[in-house]
């Protein structure tokens, strides 16, 4: 049987959505005789992979780097599903988005802050002005509601999709927070 | 002529970190930078937010440890009420933490580290991941995810949700501890214990001969943490220690809410991760360590036996402390084990079961300083509100950012090791990595590695020519 090859991406959040993936426990040993882990932050892959059937993606888009390569990843995966508040609406990064960036710095780096008082400006990515849900940015073609969403509705989403149905999330499921 | 090597995770995807390193004109290394490419600006955007929001906000700075923020931001706010919280709220509180040292602890070790020393540093990079350490030793994998089960398990029954629970409050905690899930504790206790005591002595077979524990960077410098009144490890309450190499106490019994005497920021235009230093030493000679190996090296003991007899195996009758960077692993794992044993203390003591958790109070201060150790290390959180508790200003020290420097000393010391007229290869490439990935840095506190760091190296020239080029994937 050929394996589902399967993809999970962040971008700017905390990493919680992939805990609640990894939250699948045991259940992990069972889907990794279905599905091929083809990227991730846990497993060891050069670049983003051609021909992915489901890319899971974690966080917003808040900076250039995060801009170009997400339109890679739509243009290389079948099915896109954005995982979590972050991806689905912006939440938490989104809330700089009323703070002008070189505000933002000066704040966090200025000389009130530090004893050198330097802003990073060198090898690092620009931040984008505004951060953006991933849907502003690309086609998305399931959300996955939550901070984090919880294992069951993860696994359920990735079982129905590996069946070849559309995924039901209904009441909880669809939860925000 | 000059030459850089760009170790490009080409994880950018992720928004991960670089590392450069500089080479002289004979090809010797000059000097290594860790770069971490991501800022959310919690500082910045949580003024105007209300104290009461704030455990849940800065939860979000971390998926890996949010009860670490839960819990220095409850502090915080504890602080700013002038409460006492209720001892049931304070037995909870180190329940809960300790939960938390064990999952994400073996989150370290048996789904990122472990692969690395079971399969082997030259082993190959597509296999050498947890995917592949189920291949190769599933008994081993499947005791491990369940024992970071185990304590995410505990965070859910307590706090009502795995991953950024609400729950800890300014006061103390919002809901009590029930017989059941007292007894899930209990009954679930002895597998855990289980578990890392065979890992422990599994890990002590065979990497904790000398040159193991060497094979990474091996430096002095000062260590952090907290620890109780008469000096035992503390990983909720109690007073900063710093210790020396030699083992000499540097600062004993400081209050954290006088942080700012002993810990300053630098900032650097080549990473957004802020360089905490040692103040009276200035930047950057004030290097300093804090995390599992920071703790273990400033405490006195751990106060449970189990967890005793293992430092005393690790400390083999010396003063001075280790300095040696794989030696965190060691450490990571011998906290598990004391994490456990504080864990079965906590739930057999009567007084975890009071539904008197929460001390109600209205803004009393108008700042407030909360500390505690995150997996990682010392956490601090500092707030200055207005009288009707709105957040006026916020410093964070995060864990990770306080191993910056020695991160940046651990890449470079192993590039040095190996890296000789502008020379390497693979082999060289995974241990700089170990060199990173053995403090464990929780990088989603500005951004977080998780795993094998794919990595592109490009040699080039000043001018950017590349001239040589090595990928891993």
């Amino acid at each position: 049987m050929t394996k589902v090859r399967v993809a999970t991406v962040w971008f700017s959040g905390c990493a919680g959505c992939h805990m609640s993936f990894l939250d699948l426990d045991e259940l992990l040993i069972d889907l990794a005789e279905r599905i091929e882990i083809v990227k991730s932050p846990v497993v060891d892959t050069k670049e983003f992979p051609e021909n992915v059937d489901v890319t899971l993606i974690e966080g917003a888009i808040a900076n250039e780097e995060h801009y170009e390569l997400v339109r890679e990843i739509r243009e290389r995966s079948k099915i896109v599903i954005a995982m979590g508040d972050c991806a689905v609406t912006g939440n938490v990064p989104s809330m700089r988005n009323g703070i002008s960036v070189n505000e933002l710095l000066e704040g966090v780096y200025g000389n009130e802050r530090t004893t050198t008082g330097t802003i990073p400006n060198e090898v690092v990515p620009t931040l984008l002005a505004r951060v953006r849900p991933v849907h502003e940015v690309i086609h998305v073609d399931y959300f996955l509601h939550g901070c984090p969403p919880p294992a069951a509705v993860i696994g359920k989403a990735l079982l129905a999709l590996l069946d070849g149905k559309t995924p039901e999330l209904v009441g909880r499921d669809l939860k925000f927070g | 002529m000059t030459r850089e090597i760009l170790i490009d995770p080409v994880t950018r995807i992720e928004g991960h970190a670089k590392i450069t390193i500089y080479l002289d004109d004979s090809g010797e290394v000059n000097d290594a930078h860790f770069h971490v490419t991501e800022l959310r600006g919690f500082e910045k955007f949580c003024e105007g937010r209300t104290l009461w929001e704030m455990p849940a906000l800065t939860a979000r700075i971390c998926g890996i440890c949010p009860v670490s923020h839960i819990l220095a931001s409850a502090k915080t706010g504890d602080a700013i009420l002038a409460v006492r919280i209720p001892k049931a709220a304070e037995l909870l509180r180190r329940l809960m933490n300790a939960a938390q040292f064990v999952q994400s602890h073996a989150l370290s070790f048996f789904y990122l580290s472990a692969p690395d020393m079971l399969l082997g540093w030259d082993s190959d990079p597509a296999q050498r991941n947890v995917i592949g350490l189920i291949g190769a030793n599933p008994d081993l994998a499947r005791k491990g995810i369940r024992l970071r089960s185990f304590g995410q398990q505990i965070i859910e029954r307590l706090g009502g949700k795995k991953i950024h629970p609400a729950w800890a409050v300014p006061g103390g905690v919002n809901r009590a501890l029930s017989k059941e899930d007292a007894d899930f504790i209990k009954a679930n206790l002895p597998e855990a214990l289980d578990t890392i005591r065979i890992t422990l002595d599994l890990f002590k077979s065979s990497f904790a001969d000398q040159e193991t524990r060497g094979m990474l960077s091996d430096f002095p410098s000062l260590f952090m943490g907290l620890v109780s009144s008469d000096g035992t490890w503390e990983h909720y309450d109690g007073n900063i220690r710093i210790v020396d190499s030699q083992g000499n106490i540097v600062v004993d019994q400081f209050d954290p809410a006088h942080y700012p005497e002993i810990v300053q920021e630098a900032s650097e235009g080549w990473s957004y991760l802020k360089f905490p230093h040692y103040a009276p030493l200035g930047y950057p000679e004030g290097m300093y360590r804090v995390g599992p190996l920071g703790r273990v090296n400033v405490c006195d003991r751990f106060g449970t036996p189990l967890a005793d007899a293992e430092l005393e195996e690790f400390r083999a009758g010396s003063q001075e402390r280790s300095g040696r960077v794989f030696d965190y692993h060691y450490t990571r794992l011998m906290e598990i084990l004391a994490s456990l044993e504080r864990m079965e203390r906590l739930i057999n003591d009567e007084r975890i079961l009071s539904p008197r958790i929460r001390a109600e109070a209205g803004i009393n201060e108008l700042e407030g300083v909360g500390i505690h150790e995150a997996p990682r290390g010392t956490l601090f959180h500092h707030y200055k509100v207005d009288a009707n508790g709105v957040i006026q200003w916020v410093n964070l020290i995060v864990s990770t950012g306080q191993n910056n420097l020695a991160m940046n000393r651990s890449i470079k010391e192993i590039a040095q090791k190996h890296i000789h007229s502008g020379k390497f290869d693979e082999g060289i490439l995974n241990r700089i990595e170990g060199g990173i990935r053995a403090f464990d840095p929780c990088l989603s506190c500005s951004v977080h590695a998780v795993g094998q760091m794919p990595l592109l190296v490009e040699l080039r020239t000043p001018d950017g020519e590349t001239v040589d080029r090595l990928i891993r994937d």
